[in-house]
């Protein structure tokens, strides 16, 4: 217990606060100004968007850019979907099965699998390009969607491993223990038992997983040549190679494709921070 | 488990495979030719002595140390006040994190227009009237290329080819290129809020008891940042340092949709290197030894943090 004299935590002073929140404030300004290019550019006509004009507002509100870029990315945004959405699922739930088992089961060689499994998540993925696309090639899965989405698959797997590993270290053995007594098996307790448990760690993960897989961009214009099946990252950057393109359509598409994100984000911003520190080794 | 045995393949089987290629002769995928180079690290040799690989490497140790000397620091001062804030809080942490959730091909795109010389910041120094300042003091206009300069600044090449046997073998010249800053700036603008939201868990970790024992000393705000909070912020800021670190030694979209190799290479990583190398010149061998070299890179900043990771999960 404290008395009135003392402040029952240290820390800042009121005022010293009082300075931070300002000097606070003076960032707002340098995190916010590339989303009002990207928005107030979006709504520009293609005459009013031009580049020496980039901070004004638009003097005609227009969708005319967002609908042009829509028609040129919708394609690739579909592409996006279609590879993130099994690919978050599989990795998630490949990666909560290892997590599970790597915290509730000691067995030999286990830490250093763990181990090794972890040097995966920091690999730079030039180092792994050529065999993979061969890979690809072999199984017949190279320039498609489904072959982008196993890569993307089996690189996550390593982070949701730990991600689950970390999650699952809080949940009590003796509840693996009690199931084990009745005589369930590993993947009888995990399914019964664990998966209902681990919605949270699912979100946490998930978010994480799409977020790292719609913005991916490297894998995405190896293994798929074809423009035309890209993700929608590399097409925005095709896009923005483009001598031709209207700056409103640009900044529209980019708009586009960074949506999704941003409004999973805003959504489940605090899960997404959570991902954030508990996807770290610590 | 399969995926176990999977992941691995994917990585060392798949590393030892890029290996093999490195230092084969003409190794193409249509033409699975393993023959190697006489002598072996002939590709590595050729690499090493390149101009463009040079730039490399040079790019990547000047964009390593600033992007993490302003990553990190900003990301530990930004959580500090944060984690003062009341009901502010979830705002600024929220806002300062918002752009880690956007692709770097997003922002890359976005920056290289802002930093583009006709327009953006530039036209900020017009309007503020830094420009005209400038001009009444210096007798120029305040217009810098940003990205589009071939500017190096510092000469480092002496004192290399003292250090390193062999003579003169550099051919770029060592020092900082100044169109890496706005680079490095945009970087540092999109990762500080990871940074932020690291040392802001760190921030919250720490007892209560030892808050509380603070203040029945009477000890001033600063005394316990000194003595209590930074300390205890250690591991976390090794963690990440380390993950920033490999971070920036990997970095390719960012640049690739922001600068590209620049002018002379001034904004040239060695993840372009590779990909370009591979992709569009169709030199897979030499592209294999630049990836190798990333992946030697990695290695030494990350393999000691994960093998004391791992001896202290033993315990």
């Amino acid at each position: 217990m404290t008395t009135s004299t003392i402040p029952s935590i240290v820390g800042s002073s009121k005022r010293s606060k009082r300075v931070q929140f300002f000097l606070l404030c003076l960032f707002i300004p340098l995190f916010t100004i590339p989303f009002y290019v990207v928005l107030s550019a979006s709504f520009k006509t293609s005459q009013g968007a031009d580049v020496t004009t980039m901070w004004k507002l638009p003097a005609e509100w227009t969708t005319s850019g967002i609908s042009k870029a829509w028609e040129a990315l919708s394609g690739n945004f579909k592409n996006s979907l279609f590879m993130v959405i099994p690919a978050v699922a599989i990795s998630s739930l490949i990666g909560s099965l290892n997590g599970f088992i790597l915290s509730k089961y000691k067995f030999k060689f286990s830490n250093t699998i763990f181990t090794l499994m972890l040097v995966g998540m920091f690999i730079p993925y030039q180092t792994i390009l050529i065999p993979m696309v061969r890979f690809l090639q072999l199984v017949h899965l190279y320039g498609t969607l489904p072959g982008l989405a196993l890569v993307h698959i089996i690189y996550g797997i390593p982070i949701t491993t730990l991600m689950f590993r970390n999650f699952y270290v809080s949940v009590p053995k003796a509840l693996v223990e009690a199931a084990s007594i009745d005589g369930a098996g590993l993947l009888k307790t995990f399914f019964r038992i664990i998966l209902p448990l681990s919605i949270p760690g699912f979100v946490v993960a998930g978010i994480y997983q799409f977020t790292n897989i719609w913005n991916d961009f490297l894998f995405g214009i190896v293994t798929i040549p074809n423009p035309v099946n890209q993700p929608v990252t590399a097409a925005l950057n095709n896009l923005s190679g483009t001598q031709t393109v209207d700056w409103n359509v640009l900044m529209a598409g980019s708009l586009i494709a960074a949506l999704p994100t941003a409004i999973m984000y805003l959504l489940l911003g605090r899960y997404y921070i959570q991902g954030l520190t508990s996807g770290s080794v610590k | 488990m399969p995926s176990f045995i999977l992941v691995f393949i994917f990585v060392y089987v798949f590393i030892a495979y890029t290996i093999r290629i490195s230092i084969s002769k003409n190794w193409m995928p249509g033409l699975q030719d393993f023959k190697t180079t006489d002598p072996w690290y002939e590709n590595y040799h050729t690499l090493v002595s390149a101009g463009r690989f040079q730039a490399d490497i040079r790019n990547t140790i000047v964009f390593t140390a600033l992007f993490l000397l302003i990553a990190v620091i900003a990301g530990l001062l930004l959580a500090i006040a944060v984690s003062n804030m009341g009901r502010s809080k979830v705002f600024f942490r929220n806002l300062f994190i918002m752009p880690y959730a956007v692709s770097f091909i997003v922002t890359g795109v976005i920056w290289r227009w802002i930093f583009n010389p006709v327009s953006g910041v530039n036209l900020l120094f017009q309007y503020s009237g830094i420009n005209s300042l400038y001009k009444t003091t210096f007798g120029a206009e305040l217009h810098p290329d940003w990205m589009g300069s071939a500017d190096v600044v510092g000469n480092m090449n002496g004192l290399l080819e003292h250090l390193i046997p062999g003579g003169t073998f550099l051919q770029v010249q060592m020092g900082i290129p100044l169109a890496l800053l706005p680079v490095i700036f945009a970087a540092a603008w999109q990762l500080c809020g990871f940074a932020m939201a690291m040392f802001l868990a760190g921030l919250t970790s720490i007892p209560h008891e030892l808050r509380e024992a603070a203040a029945i000393d009477r000890a001033s705000g600063f005394r316990y940042y000194r003595s209590i909070a930074l300390p205890s912020l250690i591991p976390m800021g090794i963690t990440t340092v380390v993950i920033l670190t490999s971070t920036s030694l990997k970095i390719f979209d960012l640049i690739y949709a922001m600068s590209g190799s620049g002018v002379g290479f001034s904004t040239d990583m060695p993840g372009i290197y590779v990909y370009e190398t591979m992709y569009k010149a169709l030199r897979y061998p030499l592209g294999a030894a630049a990836s190798v070299f990333m992946l030697i890179g990695v290695c030494i900043v990350v393999l000691p943090y994960l093998l004391k990771f791992s001896k202290a999960n033993e315990e």
